[in-house]
């Protein structure tokens, strides 16, 4: 599943706080992971269950793309996530320990399940894989072309550190090798990548520094635990003004190649393309969210690009 | 009864006095002169140390009736008022009114005293418990809650008599010269005690710290204090001032200072020359914090932050972000040193600050204003006063003055309260008047008052999440439910007066 979607920010929110639930049409982030995994005890599995669902039917108004974290499909809460919240409809559920294409398969057809009962169109739900373990990162490649509905690899290092017996630092050396991979992964499957969490809250310096590398290395957003990061984030996946600049150049060159009937027109001697409008046009949905352009990107040009 | 400009009830007459209603915040003109008081004189060789406040309340000629005050600078940790009342209950007087600039939760010592009547009534504000149980009809006196700016007014036009003002003062020499930078409660500015030691029948300093003449700096001067006392302890200094205050950490108030920071940029008033007050809360440190990194990054010079001030302010001082600071009531321990450190750090009066009733106060001069709210409702009035409750707990402090005085007055505040919307259709009761009011930024949206529509158009302009109030309101009451209406017998526990002296709105007894 290739889309363009902004998801600079994917901002886990637990499932079982009303208090935190109801901030989620405020918050500014691009999208967030309702978790009922990691941050829901044991204890409180169907009551949190239960009160992501009504929330999810009351937030009728999105502004942002709601993506559900459900327990893995092997505990005996898994199933239980999926029947009580798809119905609420979120856009898609973020799967944790994706360690293999079977168990994404899996996911994906019990989805299919859902949304044949739901009358929904087949394909309605997205599946972002958290690649979580030496496992995963051996087999992201896979995993990556493991369903259709995945629209990007999401990095989860605290369990990956984990599995391989190794302590997280600052400075993240240890994590370089999985990153790539599952970058690797991403981009030739043609989805996007999101980076791991930055724990630690009050630390922004790291936070910044953190996002920085995994912009440049070609990550596409980053999975947040605090809403007091999402600025940060979004300031550094922010284009630079003449990247916004050029990309506007672009746009209304194509717009002149159009009405002579080509796909292809030279910009100061360069030779612009499909690939090159692509470019432009994720740097100005880029700009536009983050307040530095006007208007929104014109899909119309970008659509007869591909 | 008559109906205010707002709508509201209010009496013809409370404690005596007949009322004027609000009826909006420009036009009543004053009247008369600047109460005076008699002349005296004082040879040389006389003393003016006196041995105890029993003494004191002797030589002011204290008598059944009258009315003394104190200021509120040492807040929760005063310990003068209650010593003060403590000692007029003992010498027998009845019928005392209570003219201080605030009373605080500290002064619940007090209370036995209202049941016995010793106290009269309250020309002033109460935070706390002493309004709590005049809402529950639990104690009978009249209160009359006045903003800084309202209460100065009443000082120096006369209609709030002080026979006898007691002076807090936390550095003071024998011939009563005084300030309140030095000693251990040292509080900082005595904006409000400057209005009384002008202003009252008879001017008692009391201190902890007795230094040798003269006091240096003089915030209040001899020449206007007649009689000196010295006590062991002034207060607690651990409640005179509150510790460093705190940039909020709560993603929500972050949310919402980032939204008022930007309504401050599209205003156009963020250049040079720029005046600015914030409270001392988590999300006003947030917004300034903010407005902060605006001035430096763009080399903005304000002119002068105002109001209390805090070591934050103070830190934008030092930084050349502001030229001055115009201090009427010190917030933290970094803004008392920096009192008498920073020479453009300059104390100034409760008059001088808000009067609306001189020739021109600081507050005319400030472009943008940060305040909170309990409530507010679709026509932007507000409410500090009252919480949801519908118990009087809070005074007004300079809301109403700054609101009124400000070119943007922004409100600040998250839409849900415990379970409770911010928003109503009618808040309980109005402290400051929707027309004085700009903005009100939630976390949820912004709303703008429709008497600025080119600010309404340049926030839409810029992206961010303007709404129409009711549009707002609606959208927080999907969350909480529409709130149940409370219910007040008719017994009017207090008056809200308005800055002018009119009446803005009255506090009723809750019906339990």
């Amino acid at each position: 599943m290739t889309d363009s979607k902004l998801r600079r920010s994917l901002l886990y929110v637990p499932g079982n706080m009303p208090s935190m639930l109801q901030n989620i049409p405020v918050f500014e982030c691009d999208g967030v992971i309702v978790d009922l995994e990691d941050a829901v005890p044991l204890a409180e599995k169907d009551a949190a269950r239960q009160l992501v669902r009504r929330f999810l039917e009351n937030y009728t108004e999105r502004n942002k793309e709601i993506l559900v974290r459900i327990n893995p499909l092997d505990t005996r809460w898994g199933y239980e996530d999926l029947k009580t919240v798809l119905p609420a409809l979120p856009d898609g559920i973020r799967l944790p320990k994706a360690d293999t294409p079977e168990i994404v398969e899996r996911l994906d057809t019990l989805l299919t399940e859902f949304e044949e009962e739901l009358e929904l169109p087949i394909g309605r739900f997205g599946v972002l894989p958290s690649i979580e373990s030496a496992l995963g990162v051996i087999n992201a490649t896979a995993i990556s072309r493991s369903s259709s509905r995945i629209f990007a690899l999401a990095f989860g290092a605290e369990d990956y550190t984990a599995s391989m017996e190794i302590e997280r630092t600052k400075g993240g050396e240890e994590l370089f090798n999985a990153r790539t991979q599952i970058l690797w992964a991403a981009k030739a499957a043609g989805i996007q990548a999101i980076d791991t969490i930055f724990a630690d809250v009050s630390d922004m310096e790291g936070l910044r520094a953190e996002t920085e590398l995994a912009k440049r290395l070609g990550y596409t957003g980053k999975s947040l635990v605090n809403p007091r990061q999402i600025e940060v984030v979004h300031d550094v996946f922010a284009p630079k003004e003449e990247e916004v600049a050029y990309a506007l150049e672009v746009i209304e060159a194509i717009k002149r190649a159009r009405l002579l009937g080509t796909g292809v027109i030279s910009l100061k001697g360069k030779m612009i393309d499909a690939p090159v409008v692509k470019r432009a046009a994720r740097v100005l949905r880029t700009a536009y969210a983050h307040g530095m352009t006007d208007t929104p990107v014109d899909e119309e040009v970008i659509h007869g690009a591909q | 009864m008559a109906l205010n400009s707002l709508g509201r009830e209010i009496p013809e007459s409370y404690a005596g006095r007949r009322l004027v209603p609000y009826s909006d915040p420009w036009s009543l003109k004053p009247a008369g002169q600047i109460a005076a008081r008699e002349l005296r004189r004082r040879n040389p060789g006389e003393k003016k140390l006196l041995s105890s406040l029993r003494e004191a309340v002797d030589a002011a000629g204290l008598r059944d009736g009258m009315t003394i005050s104190t200021h509120h600078s040492l807040r929760n940790g005063d310990f003068l008022l209650n010593m003060v009342v403590n000692t007029l209950a003992e010498m027998g007087l009845k019928g005392i009114w209570i003219a201080s600039s605030s009373v605080h939760p500290v002064h619940a010592e007090i209370i036995p005293h209202i049941r016995s009547g010793v106290i009269a009534g309250f020309e002033c504000g109460v935070n706390g418990l002493i309004g709590e149980l005049a809402s529950k009809g639990e104690i009978s006196c009249p209160i009359i809650v006045r903003s800084h700016g309202g209460r100065a007014r009443s000082v120096i036009e006369g209609s709030v008599g002080i026979d006898c003002a007691f002076i807090a003062a936390p550095c003071c020499d024998e011939y009563g010269n005084l300030n309140g930078i030095f000693g251990p409660s040292a509080c900082g500015s005595l904006g409000y005690a400057q209005v009384d030691a002008l202003h009252a029948r008879v001017v008692v300093a009391v201190t902890d710290n007795l230094v040798p003449y003269p006091a240096i700096p003089v915030s209040i001067p001899q020449a206007l204090v007649d009689h000196v006392v010295l006590v062991e302890r002034l207060g607690d200094p651990a409640k005179i001032v509150s510790t460093t205050t705190r940039i909020t950490t709560d993603p929500v108030g972050l949310q919402i200072a980032n939204f008022a920071a930007q309504v401050i940029d599209a205003s156009g008033y963020l250049a040079d020359g720029f005046s600015f007050q914030t409270g001392s809360g988590g999300i006003s440190l947030a917004v300034a914090d903010r407005v902060r990194q605006l001035m430096r990054r763009r080399g903005i010079k304000g002119s002068f932050g105002c109001g209390g001030i805090t070591g934050y302010f103070v830190e934008m001082l030092e930084e050349g972000l502001f030229s001055a600071l115009l201090d009427v009531q010190c917030f933290d321990l970094d803004a008392v040193r920096s009192m008498g450190r920073n020479r453009t750090h300059q104390e100034i009066s409760a008059d001088m600050y808000a009067s609306p009733f001189n020739a021109g106060a600081v507050v005319n001069s400030l472009d943008c204003v940060i305040l909170g709210a309990t409530e507010v409702d679709s026509d932007f009035n507000v409410n500090v006063n009252t919480e949801s409750n519908g118990y009087l707990l809070h005074n007004t402090g300079g809301h109403s003055d700054t609101a009124a005085g400000a070119k943007l007055s922004i409100i600040v505040a998250p839409s849900i309260r415990g379970r409770l919307p911010i928003v109503k259709d009618r808040v309980t009761t109005v402290t400051t008047p929707g027309e004085t009011i700009g903005v009100v930024v939630t976390e949820r949206g912004i709303a703008v008052n429709d008497r600025l529509p080119e600010l309404r158009k340049e926030l839409a302009a810029r992206k961010l999440p303007v709404k129409e109030i009711g549009q707002l309101q609606q959208e927080i009451y999907r969350v909480t439910g529409t709130p149940r209406a409370l219910e007040f017998e008719d017994d009017v526990v207090a008056l809200i007066e308005y800055r002018d002296g009119s009446i803005i709105d009255v506090v009723r007894r809750v019906r339990e």
